[in-house]
């Protein structure tokens, strides 16, 4: 009993450092390599698109008759200042792919975070408050499920016009039943959670609830679908822009560039092609980068 | 001694849904009877142990008295107030006087929210304390006395041991300086080592605090060791209930006296003959008639297969509902446990 | 005493985290007579449920077994190829799990779920056709029978779900139990039941034990089950072996302070008004575990001397524990 304690000899505890399970899933995503790559792709394009002023060679809208589909630089007839090639007009591809990004990535950030925050509101009150909220969110999300998207989406943009806003509006209309449907799920499961009840025995409110106990645990799949469907929004946009509903001409976007081109596509292949390819690689990226947070951040993909 | 909680035919029935076509027949919808006409009180200052097997009602009970799940019919008494017909205000003033204290220390604790979170939970929704660094204090004080460090304060609770974390569940019902605990088998998920730790804490923290307990547990040495007195629950009902020393000394209830015999004890090594209870515990969703025990009862009569036992007293504080009480059978083969 | 069915020596099993290697299992040895009853007590955390899935050639990466030998009727298990180990198990040793309800495929039904044993395991059917068929339902059906489902030629036909927590206990145990095993591991196989329902599966797993003359290795944390239920129990602290000896034996007289503190922690009606003794502190995280006694940091008796790596040491006929403090040294 006399023995004095050793505390360099005692069993170590657990770690000092408080590492909330947010940190300890970044931590998993990083070990993710392929997941990491497609993120730095990602974020380069989302830099190209900020800072495109900067980089762009040329003016994307500047015609140069002259260039008229003028081959990428590698090919003869092409030059390095104008790397990829000029379209019909003369105009700089790279420098369009360039000021082309902001519109797709605006337009997917945008659709994405309007959708979600609905989808957030909509589900957590389906979710929680059930009863008649339930069903009439629900009914809602069954009929608009029920219109296939892109003509929902060809539908309001005939009805509203062209425009910026309008096809932000077109796209979340339909996209928050995404979020909506996947945070009813979630906090279905988690309002029966021990946890949920024990902040009910404190007298929480049904805010406080859904807002601080809730929604902080469903997050992480929320998030996961988000980026999943921001690839999927990318698409749409170019979609509606390649039938000549989305951004308005000259404004450069991926979506019509690769409809301007289709008409030549034997004799100037890099007028279609290069957009094409921007867009396949920036969905491609998302893709990838999403399955890696997916894996990292979803339980139930966990051990 | 003080009546402080006082149920008076509480009942909880759960509708079944009825599918489409049950709807349009018009079919009745199926009713389970979780807890069913259940009356008992708890004097100020005691444990009242419930016991019973899974699915018998007793954490549905334990529920429906705290209104975390609304009671279908009766009423609950707090402190000479209708817990039952309450508002909201005055149940979210009421929380912070009774509390619970659940069974899984990984589910009932939020996994996004730091210990000091969780903890100082009641002091905010209550206005209990005049500034941040005071909630701190406060629930810094309950942490130690529950046995946390203070370092331990801003970590995540999937940092912590299973017996830690029922600690930190302890601190959050008791933050807020409550009289009366439904402790919803709070030892059941522990290691035999840990449970006997928190079982410690739990009688410490009653006499220090005065506090009431309603202990709900399957495990009857758990009870026999803590209780002061013990309602034991069938399918929805309380089918015996008295002081503990009675109940263990002499079980009166034929289900009673076989949980007992059921029990695996260190004590007598061996093998022991002991009452076998055959078949499982009937559905909820078709409960048998008459007395409910009838299925498995090796007692039973054909009275026992039409019509429900009453409760009739047999000693003092201690009723059973049982058609052959008078008989005064015992099954355990040396009448105590 | 004859040579024993199962003979594990110096068991090592660890498991690869992130945070570090940790010791599940740290020099087990484990006999297992012919007939005999062996309770393997120990908390979670205690490598109690580990130790034998390594026996059972069960250990997922990132576990893997590091050292020991694991000799099963003399023939080294941990020499064989996966697929003569596929052979031994369900044949020669069999588990049941804690769980019956995760452990059963929800999607077949219990009458397919047996068949499988014996369609893997049993040379004595008809080679193929209706016949086989037909042998191996009457077998499933005598199986279902043997613990004690009624009517089981048409339970054969039920899936999981329509059972109750006991009877898929029950079906369990049929399962291992279908090619009449030397050895049946019962791992936790009453901790999710009611007691009613507790009792009549340990009945049933001592009656067929008698019945077929098979040896049970009941592993749990409920020292009653024990007491009740085995000849001889091992008790387990943080991946060591720390005491043996007959059950009586070691419930009477226990050696080990941690044995002694668990058999004070359990609660009982006959300490009414005592305060209980519990053990202070918890299990020691197994990531780098200093060489002292495990059970060091808990230990209400512990001295200089207990930071010095403890053996197993002799207490009596049959008897073993790790503690400096009680028995001889064996040499």
């Amino acid at each position: 009993m006399s023995a004095p304690p050793a505390p360099a000899l005692l069993v170590p505890e657990a770690p000092q450092k408080a590492e909330s399970i947010f940190h300890r899933n970044l931590a998993t995503f990083a070990a993710n390599r392929l997941a990491m790559a497609s993120a730095v792709v990602v974020v380069l394009f989302v830099l190209m698109a900020v800072l495109a002023p900067f980089v762009a060679p040329h003016d994307p809208n500047e015609t140069d008759l002259f260039r008229r589909m003028q081959p990428p630089a590698w090919l003869p007839g092409g030059e390095w200042s104008y790397a990829l090639g000029c379209d019909a007009l003369g105009r700089d591809i790279l420098s369009r792919i360039i000021y082309g990004a902001r519109i797709s990535i605006f337009i997917g950030t945008a659709v994405i975070l309007v959708a979600t925050s609905i989808g957030i509101l909509a589900g957590l009150a389906s979710g929680y408050l059930r009863g008649w909220v339930d069903v009439v969110i629900s009914r809602i999300v069954d009929i608009l499920l029920g219109f296939p998207y892109l003509i929902f989406a060809i539908g309001l943009m005939a009805m509203m016009g062209p425009g910026l806003w309008n096809i932000i509006l077109a796209l979340a209309y339909k996209e928050w039943v995404i979020p909506c449907r996947v945070v009813r799920g979630e906090t279905l499961v988690t309002r029966e959670l021990e946890y949920v009840e024990a902040a009910r025995a404190l007298g929480a409110s049904r805010w406080h609830i859904m807002l601080r106990e809730i929604l902080p645990n469903i997050l992480s799949p929320v998030i996961v679908v988000s980026t999943i469907r921001m690839a999927h929004v990318i698409i749409l946009e170019a979609s509606l822009s390649f039938l000549g509903l989305g951004v308005q001409p000259p404004t450069a976007s991926w979506g019509s560039m690769v409809a301007d081109g289709r008409a030549f596509i034997l004799e100037a292949w890099w007028v279609s092609t290069f957009p094409g390819l921007a867009i396949l690689l920036l969905v491609l990226a998302i893709n990838v980068a999403s399955q890696g947070l997916r894996d990292a951040f979803d339980p139930r993909f966990q051990e | 001694m003080k009546t402080l909680l006082k149920v008076e035919s509480l009942s909880k029935h759960y509708e079944g849904r009825r599918g489409l076509v049950g709807r349009l027949t018009g079919a009745p919808h199926t009713v389970v009877r979780a807890v069913n006409d259940v009356s008992f009180s708890v004097e100020r200052g005691e444990i009242l142990g419930l016991i019973g097997e899974s699915g018998c009602g007793k954490s549905t009970l334990g529920r429906a008295i705290l209104r975390l799940h609304e009671p279908t019919a009766g009423r609950v008494m707090f402190d000479s107030k209708e817990v039952t017909a309450l508002d909201a205000p005055a149940l979210k003033a009421l929380r912070r006087r009774m509390q619970i204290i659940f069974q899984d220390p990984y589910a009932s604790l939020n996994p996004r929210r730091t210990v000091a979170q969780i903890v100082g939970l009641p002091l905010r929704l209550h206005g209990l304390a005049s500034s941040e660094a005071e909630a701190r204090a406060i629930t810094a004080r309950i942490c130690e006395r529950v046995g946390l460090k203070a370092n331990q304060l801003d970590r995540y609770p999937h940092q912590f041991s299973g017996g830690q974390r029922q600690r930190i569940g302890i601190a959050r019902a008791l933050v807020s300086n409550p009289e009366f605990i439904v402790c919803d088998e709070p030892v059941s998920a522990l290691d035999v080592s840990i449970q006997a730790q928190i079982i410690a804490l739990l009688l410490e923290l009653k006499r220090e605090m005065g506090l009431t307990y309603l202990f709900i547990s399957h495990d009857i040495s758990v009870i026999g060791y803590l209780a002061d007195r013990v309602a034991v629950m069938y399918l929805g009902e309380i089918v015996e209930m008295g002081p503990v020393e009675a109940i263990l000394a002499r079980p009166r209830h034929p289900y009673t006296q076989s949980l007992m015999s059921a029990v695996p004890k260190v004590e007598a090594s061996g093998r022991r003959a002991r009452i076998r209870l055959t078949g499982d515990l009937p559905s909820p969703l078709h409960p048998p008639a008459g007395c409910k025990f009838h299925t498995r009862c090796p007692l039973a009569l054909d009275i026992c297969r039409s019509t429900a036992p009453l409760r009739e007293t047999v000693g003092e504080g201690h009723i059973a509902a049982c058609h052959r009480l008078g008989e005064d059978i015992s099954l355990l083969e040396d009448g105590a446990a | 005493m004859s040579a024993p069915l199962l003979d594990v020596r110096g068991l090592r099993t660890v498991f690869e985290t992130r945070a570090g290697t940790v010791c599940a299992v740290d020099g087990v040895d484990v006999s297992v007579h012919r007939g005999e009853c062996l309770g393997i007590v120990g908390e979670s955390g205690s490598g109690k449920s580990v130790t034998f899935a390594s026996v059972m050639g069960l250990v997922k990466s990132p576990g893997r077994i590091e050292a020991g030998t694991i000799l099963l009727d003399g023939c080294d298990l941990r020499g064989l190829t996966p697929k003569q180990m596929r052979a031994v198990r369900g044949k020669d040793i069999a588990m049941t799990m804690q769980d019956a309800l995760t452990a059963l495929n929800p999607a077949l039904t219990v009458g397919e779920q047996i068949a499988e044993v014996f369609d893997a395991h049993d040379y004595t059917l008809p080679r193929r056709g209706s016949a086989r068929a037909r042998a191996i339902r009457d077998k499933s059906a005598e199986m279902l029978g043997l613990v004690g489902i009624p009517s089981a030629e048409s339970r054969l036909r039920q899936y999981p779900h329509e059972f109750s927590g006991g009877m898929r206990q029950r079906i369990m145990i049929a399962i291992a139990l279908a090619c009449r095993p030397k050895l049946l591991i019962a791992d936790e196989p009453t901790t999710a039941l009611d007691v009613t329902i507790q009792a009549q599966v340990l009945e049933l797993i001592t009656e067929i034990r008698a019945r077929l003359g098979m040896s049970v290795v009941l592993i749990t944390h409920d020292l009653g089950v024990v007491a009740e239920h085995c000849d001889r129990v091992m008790v387990m602290y943080a991946g060591q072996v720390i005491e043996e000896g007959p059950t009586a034996e070691v419930i009477a007289q226990p050696q080990h302070p941690y044995t002694r503190g668990l058999l004070a922690s359990i609660p009982r009606p006959a300490l009414r008004g005592q305060p209980i003794r519990p053990i202070e502190g918890q299990v020691p995280d197994l990531i780098g575990l200093p060489p002292q006694c495990r059970f060091y940091s808990r230990c209400p008796l512990h001295r200089d001397a207990c930071l010095a790596p403890v053996a197993m040491r002799s207490a009596g006929p049959n008897r073993r524990v790790r503690c400096i403090l009680s028995g001889e040294p064996v040499e």
